[in-house]
């Protein structure tokens, strides 16, 4: 029982909590703060996998732009509370949840057959070489995945444009 | 000291959370929330195998699923404003053909 169990264990369970509130919330407003809870936690799971330059730009892009994103959508949009007519338990969400459940315990036996390996990378080897941090991670990304990075701002400078007109009302 | 499988079934616990909310939401919004999910439990498969082979090619590819989800955001909720300009509903129930 180290920090690192009990920080582990206190992580997942508040992710999978907030994850739980997303898709049980009852209006749009309640599932995207639980989405920006989950992101955080996530974070908080990103830097004990010693990942510290994802687990910034997690919250930076995705709890801070992506999600303030979302909440200027829903505010525009104004939707009211969700109107949950018919029956609660259909057989396409019994279907679904079947599926969902077939698909984690498939999942979780394939993790649980997985050979064991001995010691995971981590300690003064990982602080020696740098592992996760921005100045590495920098330069393998301007190096050798210099073309994935100029492709990936061509695609963000087209979904800009993109956004902006199909948003519009008049083009 | 975490085994690397933890992570792992933590990430196949959150990719089903977010499998089960797509099929069960009929909010477009949420839809698109548990999709974020989806990718999320990606990047933290992506991670976890990057400790465990001390290789952090995990950690650029992260990175780019992080901006390729940016991208996708803003394009999926100009395509979600405009659809609620037109039909007056984001309920995907009542989005059934396309022509209007």
């Amino acid at each position: 029982m180290n920090v690192e169990l009990v920080l582990f264990g206190a992580f997942a369970l508040l992710t999978l909590l907030s994850a739980g509130l997303v898709i049980f919330a009852k209006n749009a407003i309640s599932s995207a703060m639980a989405l920006v809870a989950t992101f955080f936690f996530l974070a908080g799971i990103y830097v004990l996998l010693w990942a510290h330059t994802v687990a910034v730009l997690q919250v930076l892009v995705y709890a801070g732009a992506i999600m303030v994103l979302f909440l200027f959508v829903i505010m525009l949009l104004n939707l009211g509370e969700s109107t949950a007519t018919g029956p609660r338990l259909t057989l396409s969400r019994i279907a679904g949840g079947a599926a969902a459940a077939g698909l984690l315990v498939v999942l979780v036996v394939s993790i649980w057959k997985m050979p064991v390996r001995a010691e995971t990378f981590t300690g003064p080897q990982a602080i020696a070489s740098g592992f996760g941090t921005l100045a590495v991670i920098g330069q393998t990304i301007f190096t050798k995945w210099l073309l994935p990075f100029e492709a990936v701002s061509l695609l963000l400078l087209v979904a800009m444009v993109g956004a902006v007109v199909v948003a519009k009302s008049r083009i | 000291m975490v085994p690397i499988s933890y992570y792992l079934i933590l990430a196949a616990a959150l990719f089903c959370i977010g499998m089960f909310g797509v099929l069960i939401r009929r909010n477009a919004l949420v839809v698109f929330m548990c999709v974020e999910l989806m990718l999320n439990a990606a990047n933290l498969t992506f991670l976890a195998f990057a400790k465990q082979n001390g290789d952090f090619t995990g950690h650029v590819s992260a990175f780019f699923v992080i901006a390729v989800a940016a991208a996708e955001a803003s394009i999926g909720l100009a395509i979600v404003i405009a659809v609620f300009r037109s039909r007056g509903t984001v309920n995907i129930d009542e989005m059934r053909t396309m022509k209007h």
